[in-house]
């Protein structure tokens, strides 16, 4: 660190491999939303947060991330990986019984780089919140990233953590919303429409911030950086990241079909060969 | 059989804010989360001693939960207050997920559990808690009987790494157990020694146990009352060691007898030595709006009943 844009490009490639070849293997998992959020979680992990991959739970005058939406675990797991908290090779365990890798994080079989399981919609942002406020208290200035789904933000208790956070000033959490559009059963405005999700992060108190191009990496690191200029201000900072679902693999842009279906042999190799390996397939 | 004393009615929940306020003296990672209700909870102490440690998260009870579990990220102790009815039904995949699977130190302390809440009737009478917690992999859980054991508990649970279901009442009670107590997670208090008939007892009912085995031996009758302030880790040695000698027993909670200690007990039985059981606990029913003793007179929890039972349970030996 840092790369230039072509390194984590490249990065970002072979994570959307690692991704495919998980689900793949297992013909199970959820690759579009792992893709759409390739390009944020490389940004994070390779420009961006400041953490040491001698990973202990208490996080100590380290950046904290936490994924809410756990089930795109294919893009954190690779991404963790290759960023050095466990072997690559493991991440051909993803699923397979007796695994760390299991299809939703958890601390639970102590997988370095997770601190909370995830899964069940709706709980990492009080949880990001709880561990911003312990970070205030032990006078440790870094910062509590956390992601969190469109879709998952129709779970209440968002709203009660978006509501605390504002109201206790939690400044030092850059909460992300992967603003896809998509969900399960169809596009979020079909399925409960969420109206317009920047004013009401606004309504409720926070600093908002619009990526425009969430799988531009450039873009995206000018966002965080942004983002990271704007906290310790007494506002909690929120990033909409305007990703595409699938992205990287044509056939699965722009949709929620693959939201949690794996490909096929012959999906996987077109897939694959949209995205040649540049750092070495596990 | 030894007699115990009442030094003066007090509620538990006031033990759970002694305790609390003590542990804000000496133990400096300890942090208090509150759903707005920091006097029912009486952990007002705690507040006014150390409010950067405190956090009122107004009537959010899942995002304390949460919140709690990632206080434990960067070494807290969080101990999280509101009644038993939204510390467990409410959350319950909050505590499944980011507490109990993700393996947190978090303390969830339940005040105003069981019939004893009173008038405010069934919809704030939780009698399925233990239950639900106990279920929990990794889940310690505890129901303590008066406001000295309760005070004791919330002092040892900040010792324990782990999460821990803290369950207590609201009215004022006998205080009887010693102040000077040490409080041992998962090891049952035996009270009284007897011969004729065992009778484990948690929470309110542990009282009226006692109460119950006065009137037992005053029919000549010598009942064994225990304790059992931990329902999980539950102490099978105890209660196998006592009707070993006794050869029946009575299992006495402010709970759902679908769920409860007594069906914990019945299983420890089934599996090392089936003896006869009687179940002193609500049956599979809600509660209602009365006074805390008339409620419990109406579901059949106090010494009476216990009484009653040791007496029938005796005859089925």
């Amino acid at each position: 660190m840092p790369h230039n844009t072509q390194q984590l490009e490249d990065f970002v490639t072979q994570v959307r491999r690692d991704i495919l070849r998980q689900v793949h293997k297992v013909n199970s998992g959820h690759p579009g939303g792992s893709l759409g959020c390739a390009e944020f979680f490389v940004a994070l992990y390779q420009e961006v947060m400041e953490y040491s991959t001698d990973f202990t739970m208490d996080g100590l005058n380290e950046d904290l991330f936490f994924l809410s939406n756990g089930h795109i675990s294919p893009v954190f797991y690779s991404v963790l990986a290759r960023s050095g908290f466990f072997p690559v090779e493991e991440l051909a365990t993803f699923r397979h019984i007796d695994s760390r890798l299991q299809g939703h994080p958890t601390t639970h079989e102590g997988l370095p780089g997770v601190r909370i399981a995830s899964g069940s919609l709706g709980q990492g942002m009080s949880v990001a919140i709880g561990a911003a406020e312990a970070k205030k208290l032990n006078k440790d200035s870094h910062i509590v990233y956390s992601l969190h789904g469109d879709g998952e933000l129709q779970e209440g208790q968002n709203w009660e953590a978006i509501m605390y956070a504002a109201g206790h000033k939690v400044d030092n959490l850059i909460a992300t919303v992967d603003l896809n559009g998509q969900q399960i059963d169809g596009s979020t405005d079909d399925v409960l429409p969420m109206g317009n999700v920047k004013d009401k992060f606004l309504a409720f108190g926070w600093e908002v911030l619009e990526i425009e191009k969430g799988n531009n990496i450039v873009e995206i690191i000018k966002g965080l950086e942004e983002a990271k200029a704007l906290t310790g201000k007494g506002k909690p900072v929120c990033i909409l990241l305007k990703t595409v679902m699938g992205n990287g693999v044509d056939f699965m842009m722009h949709t929620h079909a693959w939201h949690g279906k794996a490909p096929n042999d012959e999906q996987l190799a077109t897939g694959l060969k949209q995205n040649p390996e540049t750092l070495g397939d596990y | 059989m030894k007699n115990y004393t009442d030094t003066g009615k007090k509620d538990t929940r006031s033990g759970f804010g002694a305790g609390l306020a003590e542990l804000g003296k000496t133990n400096e990672n300890v942090v208090a989360l509150c759903a707005d209700l920091t006097g029912s909870l009486k952990m007002d102490e705690f507040k006014a001693n150390h409010p950067e440690r405190f956090f009122q998260v107004g009537i959010a009870e899942a995002n304390m939960i949460g919140m709690a579990a990632g206080m434990t990220i960067g070494g807290k102790i969080p101990f999280t207050g509101t009644f038993a009815n939204f510390s467990t039904g409410r959350v319950y995949d909050q505590i499944r997920q980011s507490v109990a699977y993700s393996g947190k130190n978090v303390k969830i302390c339940a005040s105003h559990a069981g019939l004893t809440l009173g008038e405010d009737g069934a919809t704030h009478q939780i009698l399925e808690d233990i239950g639900l917690m106990k279920m929990l992999p990794g889940m310690t859980v505890i129901n303590t009987c008066d406001f000295n054991q309760t005070k004791a508990a919330t002092i040892a649970i900040a010792e324990h790494d782990g999460p821990v279901y803290l369950r207590f009442g609201r009215p004022k009670v006998a205080n009887f157990t010693p102040e000077d107590q040490k409080f041992e997670i998962g090891k049952a208090v035996q009270l009284t020694e007897g011969n004729d008939v065992t009778i484990v007892a948690t929470g309110h009912l542990v009282w009226e146990a006692l109460l119950a085995a006065e009137e037992l031996e005053a029919k000549g009758i010598s009942a064994e009352v225990i304790n059992i302030h931990t329902i999980k880790p539950l102490d099978d040695e105890a209660i196998l060691a006592s009707v070993a000698k006794t050869g029946c027993l009575v299992t006495a909670e402010e709970h759902n007898f679908l769920g409860g200690l007594g069906e914990s007990v019945a299983r420890v039985l089934a599996e090392n030595k089936p003896v006869p059981q009687e179940f002193i606990a609500t049956k599979d029913t809600f509660g209602e709006s009365g006074t805390p003793a008339q409620l419990m007179e109406k579901y059949g929890l106090n010494a009476n009943a216990i009484k009653n039972a040791a007496e029938k349970v005796i005859k089925r030996k």
